[in-house]
């Protein structure tokens, strides 16, 4: 509820970001058109602030000390980070520094995919900042079409950061998905790299009537990295985009989504768990807009947050006059393992229906001493005991995890995580 | 129980409909030109005859608020307010210091009488015995637009050693107590309404409890305004010393209008180690008519700061009233093992809107706060709750528990929820819930299947849902209250 | 007197009663039977007046006066009282609060004084022993936490407490362990007499081992398929729904 003084420093790298795209503008691909309104929208709003309801949790200052710049170099030997890659059987699109890779990919058989351009797609919108720095600068993307009825099965998407310049690089990539009526995918995304970067993606995602998308985000990008990510979800009727995101790397990372469900018994489920140690800085941000009779939402976010780290989430849920018998839920909660870590949290509930059951819970606290004593009085040790209640913790964000081999990549992750934490 | 239990009669005496309180009252005013400038300020700090600390307070304020924008975040709107357009002072035209009931201007105390409400404190102003005497008593402090104008009881609270008094004498009287404490709770910057407040603020209750004192009597003041576009700046202060409990309950009706109205009070509340403030207030300004014309901007800043061990601060409050309401009752917990409470009912209709909520700010170790809000909407309403919970590093072993419930009434309104969680500490243990319901078509019928109207099944159904919060208001509050819950959602439903 | 001429609802579009013709003599039990679906509650429902249950035709009158003009209320004015097979919670409303209200809104709209809370509480705990319930079924909120048999309890409680001319008791037997069942069903009896009617609505004949009728009507697929005395009810438990719905048809 109240501000602090806008650094001019966001203003600086903003103008940065823009003169960046008066000197690439004739090379980058795409709509020429698109781009246009994208930076005469930059120029005029510029990076998002501190003044900022949606922004309040989350200071991008940290991103304006560093200059970024596009990676313009030779392709990128990736094969340490590569060989880091989680087990996970399947075709693949790998993005190395914003730029698709087909040396490294396996296209899928039952979708349609094309790539060299950013694919713009029709749900974004220019009012949220950083989606429009993404517009202005975007170099490459992914285009994924699933045809009526089909089952496209599992697609990996894979986001690299070389970390083989010589100086910190921004990327933008833009990616669009389209599942017709009826159709199915699990897409699993995962980011990961090295260096200094910035990884600013956005994804377009269209659910038509019927259709099924499981979407599974594990970013875990280097710790200097900057991840900041939106994804626009438009689900219709019968439709479900069922999600779960893990974060656990990144210095400064927020993942936002934007799910609007359109069509009558649509349903999104938006859960996601953020470890977080050191300096980390990771914000959760969802907007569910209810638009239809009988849409559903779940939204299952757990925290667990070491050392000087600090977590947001910040969950609305929007029911619109027509949105009768939506049904609506938010859970969040944080584990602070450290006296110095800091969760900030905001569930909100903005709603203009009469019918409806709408609900958020949010809990903050340690560890619960009486189970750990429990478990201690039955001879597990300290640190065992707290592992064994933080995954138990987790368990309820990761149990409805269907795919086998992500779910396993994810523990996998999840135990290096725990692991590299003193607590 | 015994305030449910009155729910019958509350909802059993709604026969009247349309806005029951609303006249005005004939007495010839003193009023200030239009405008607000330093010669406002001067003009209003000579009227009241101010030290001279205080009047430079008020143009720090004032320089403070020029420099200030108006809040945006609320979900509120309504039309630019013309800041110049107001009357900062009004006065009634009487005798300066009435010295007893019987200087009080009749038309006065005729208003008293039609407000209807507080029945025992007119008897009291009117000077009539209760029977039998076994009530409990309480002491009227009357603000009367910006003037206080008759003050009860205020020996036997002299005796107790309580000072109960407008704020404006308290200045000429204990200038020492108001300049330690005025501003220490909401400084003068604090927010643009907290500012302008402290610039012209003309009047208010000031309660000073000394060390070791139980309050003899509930303390109550009535608000009211009745000047035609004049402002409201109400300030009050309430100190309780070591170990003192109060209670206070303010109250509010509003003459009918057509125009917008400002209000922008500012409540401090201080209490030392163990003791204990309960600060109750029912509001219900005039909320404009059925098409959202008129009515009451509600724009205020009330908080209390716990500043020793084991204090405790309590808000209760049911907001029926006015076109806007903006107000976050907060507590500060300081002081080690204190205690913030907030419990609150808001019922928004017709077109009103309604941002309310909390804050508790956990400073000292144990500190602990409670917050219940009940939220109903009807009409083309909006009602938002909005409630910050933050726990900063020291605060070992903080908790927090927060309920938050709306109750939709009708598809054209609107409620929300939008709670700010902070933790900085892992010893710290905070619970947040919330819902958002209707009124079920099954209960409805199984009420009107026992006899009970469509009407007085909504209030019995509505007084359910505000039980929590209903019974931390002192009895004959609480009557009033679901009075009140009832008159202002007569023809909601059906 | 009860009368039910060639009455026909529906629920959302769709037809339930099918033209039942009743005649419930004042001070009489009767008891309706019949298998799930076959209209039992929904004749509960268009006879209180519940929202939802469109009537398409035919009447039922309560001593000549129409019942189906009146409102929810006004029945219950009336005399009317149904006991819900799945009693209404209502959070934050306190039991005897809610019965006082229920029971002077009744007395006020038939022109009797109303009760205060001295006067009301001596009726309900005189009610509440006769009934062997605890005292605190009155403190506690209207159905709120209660479990399935104390739902049904209360139900009567009320009906004892009211008293009503007409009741309509809707499956409040199910669920019942049998003292419960003695319980509800000593609270119907002790309400006969000539000025009390009483429509029994139930799935098995155990209660009316408990609640003997004075006649017996089988409803099946919305029309009243068969009448008679309570031997009717023995019947029925022998051969089954089915053989008899056969026979009928």
């Amino acid at each position: 509820m109240n501000a602090v003084a806008q650094p001019s420093a966001l203003q600086v790298r903003a103008q940065d970001f823009l003169a960046r795209y008066e000197g690439l503008k004739d090379r980058l691909p795409g709509d020429a058109a698109v781009r246009t309104a994208a930076a005469a929208a930059f120029a005029r709003t510029g990076l998002p602030g501190p003044r900022e309801e949606a922004w309040r949790y989350t200071s991008l200052r940290p991103l304006a000390e560093i200059g970024f710049r596009e990676p313009l170099g030779p392709l990128a030997d990736c094969a340490a980070l590569l060989a880091g890659l989680p087990a996970i059987e399947g075709p693949r699109l790998v993005f190395v520094d914003g730029r698709f890779r087909a040396d490294l990919s396996a296209v899928p058989s039952h979708v349609t995919v094309r790539t060299g351009t950013p694919a713009f797609g029709t749900l974004a919108r220019l009012d949220e900042k950083l989606v429009t720095l993404n517009t202005m600068l975007a170099e490459d993307g992914a285009t994924i079409d699933v045809a009526e009825g089909i089952d496209a099965g599992t697609l990996l998407l894979i986001s690299l950061g070389s970390g083989s310049h010589s100086h910190p690089v921004a990327f933008h990539p833009r990616h669009a998905l389209h599942l017709s009526p009826g159709a199915s995918m699990t897409l699993i995304e995962i980011a990961m790299g090295a260096g200094t970067y910035l990884h600013n993606p956005v994804t377009s995602i269209t659910v038509d009537a019927a259709a099924t998308l499981t979407h599974l985000r594990i970013q875990n990008e280097s710790p200097d990295a900057f991840h900041l990510s939106t994804v626009y979800a438009d689900v219709g009727a019968r439709g479900t985009y069922d999600s779960f995101a893990l974060t656990l790397g990144g210095r400064l990372a927020r993942m936002e989504v934007h799910a609007h469900l359109h069509g009558e018994k649509a349903a999104a489920h938006l859960n996601a768990a953020q470890l977080l140690g050191g300096n980390q800085h990771a914000d959760f941000t969802t907007v569910v807009a209810h638009d239809a009779p009988a849409t559903a939402s779940r939204q299952t976010v757990k925290n667990v947050l070491t050392g000087h780290a600090r977590g947001v989430f910040q969950g609305k849920i929007e029911v619109a006059r027509v949105a009768q018998k939506t049904d609506g839920y938010q859970m969040n909660q944080a584990l602070l393992l450290s006296p110095d870590a800091e969760i900030d949290s905001k569930p909100q509930l903005e709603i203009y229906a009469d019918d409806v059951k709408c609900s958020h819970g949010a809990t903050v606290g340690d560890l619960d001493p009486d189970q750990l004593f429990y478990l201690r009085s039955r001879g597990v040790a300290q640190a065992e005991a707290r592992s064994i209640l933080v995954r138990a913790f987790l368990s309820e964000a990761l149990d409805p995890i269907v795919h086998e081999e992500a779910r396993a990549a994810m523990e996998t992750a999840i135990t290096a995580w725990w692991e590299r934490q003193s607590v | 129980m015994a305030a449910v239990a009155e729910t019958l009669d509350a909802v059993q005496s709604v026969t009247e409909s349309g806005y029951k309180w609303g006249f005005s009252t004939d007495i010839e005013m003193d009023i200030a030109p239009k405008g607000l400038s330093e010669d406002t300020i001067r003009l209003i700090s000579a009227r009241k005859n101010e030290p001279g600390w205080l009047l430079e307070w008020r143009l720090k304020a004032f320089a403070l608020w020029q420099q200030m924008e108006e809040p945006e975040w609320a979900m509120v709107h309504h039309p630019p307010i013309d800041y110049q357009d107001v009357h900062y002072y009004a006065a009634p035209k009487q005798k300066p210091g009435p010295k007893s009931l019987d200087e009080v201007d009749p038309e006065l105390l005729r208003t008293y009488e039609k407000l209807g409400i507080p029945l025992k404190e007119r008897a009291i102003l009117a000077g009539v015995e209760e029977e039998g005497g076994a009530r409990p008593q309480v002491a009227v402090d009357a603000v009367f637009d910006s003037v206080s104008v008759a003050t009860t009881f205020r020996e036997t609270l002299a005796e107790a050693g309580v000072i109960f008094c407008p704020i404006s004498e308290a200045v000429q009287k204990h200038p020492e107590l108001v300049r330690k404490y005025l501003g220490s709770v909401v400084p003068v910057g604090d927010n643009f309404f907290a500012a302008l407040n402290s610039a012209v603020f003309t009047d208010g209750s000031f309660v000073f409890i000394p060390k070791g004192v139980r309050c003899p009597m509930e303390l109550s003041t009535y608000f009211r305004i009745n000047a035609r576009n004049t402002g409201q700046f109400e300030r009050t202060l309430i100190i309780a010393e070591e170990g003192a409990y109060a209670s206070y309950l303010e109250g509010c009706t509003a003459p009918q209008r057509d125009e917008n109205q400002l209000h922008a009070a500012v409540v401090e509340l201080v209490a030392m180690a163990d003791a204990q403030i309960k600060y109750s207030t029912v509001q219900n300004w005039y909320p404009g008519d059925s098409e959202g014309r008129g009515g009451i901007y509600n724009f205020v800043t009330k908080r209390g700061a716990c500043r020793g061990a084991r204090s405790k601060i309590s808000w209760t409050q049911v907001e029926t009233g006015s076109a806007i309401t903006w107000k976050y009752p907060s507590c500060i917990l300081q002081g080690d093992d204190s205690v913030g409470e907030f419990y609150s009912v808001a019922v928004t209709a017709n077109h009103q809107q309604a941002d309310t909520g909390t804050k508790m700010i956990h400073i000292g170790k144990n500190t602990r706060s409670t917050i219940v809000s009940k939220g109903i909407s009807a009409g083309h309403s909006n009602n938002t709750y909005r409630g910050l919970v933050r726990i900063l590093p020291r605060a070992d072993g903080a908790r927090n528990f927060t309920q938050c419930d709306s109750l939709l009434i009708g598809d054209q309104c609107g409620a929300h929820t939008v709670p700010y969680i902070e933790s900085r500490n892992p010893t710290a243990k905070l619970e947040h819930e919330a819902t958002t319901s209707k009124i079920a078509d099954d209960q409805l019928f199984y009420c009107r299947q026992r006899g009970l109207s469509q009407e007085d099944a909504v209030g019995l159904i509505v007084n359910g849902f505000c039980k929590d919060v209903l019974k931390e208001l002192p009895m004959e509050f609480a009557v009033e209250a679901q009075k009140l819950l009832a008159v202002s959602l007569e023809g909601s439903v059906g | 007197m009860l009368e039910i001429k060639g009455l026909t609802a529906t629920v959302d579009g769709k037809e339930i009663l099918k033209g039942i013709d009743l005649v419930v003599p004042q001070g009489e039990v009767h008891a309706i039977m019949g298998p799930n679906g076959s209209g039992k509650s929904t004749l509960s429902y268009v006879l209180s007046g519940r929202e939802g249950y469109e009537v398409t035709g035919g009447s039922a009158t309560y001593d000549g006066q129409d019942l189906l003009a009146l409102a929810p209320e006004e029945r219950a004015a009336a005399g009317l009282f149904l006991a819900f097979q799945y009693p209404v919670e209502l959070p934050g409303v306190g039991n005897a609060n809610f019965m006082r209200t229920a029971l002077n809104a009744v007395r006020r709209a038939r022109g009797e004084p109303e009760l205060d809370a001295v006067q009301f509480l001596k009726r309900a705990r005189a009610e509440l022993r006769r009934l062997s319930m605890a005292d605190d079924m009155l403190k506690r909120n209207v159905n709120v936490g209660f479990s399935g048999g104390e739902k049904k309890r209360n139900e009567v409680l009320q009906m004892a407490i009211l008293r009503p001319k007409l009741a309509i008791l809707d499956e409040t037997d199910s669920g019942l362990d049998i003292d419960a069942l003695k319980i509800v069903a000593e609270g119907v009896n002790a309400l006969r007499g000539p000025d009390f009617t009483a429509v029994v609505i139930t799935h098995y004949q155990r209660l009316l081992d408990h609640i003997v009728p004075d006649r017996v009507h089988v409803l099946a697929d919305g029309r009243i398929i068969r009448s008679g005395g309570p031997e009717l009810a023995h019947a029925l438990e022998a051969g089954g729904y089915a053989s008899m719905i056969a026979e009928a048809a």
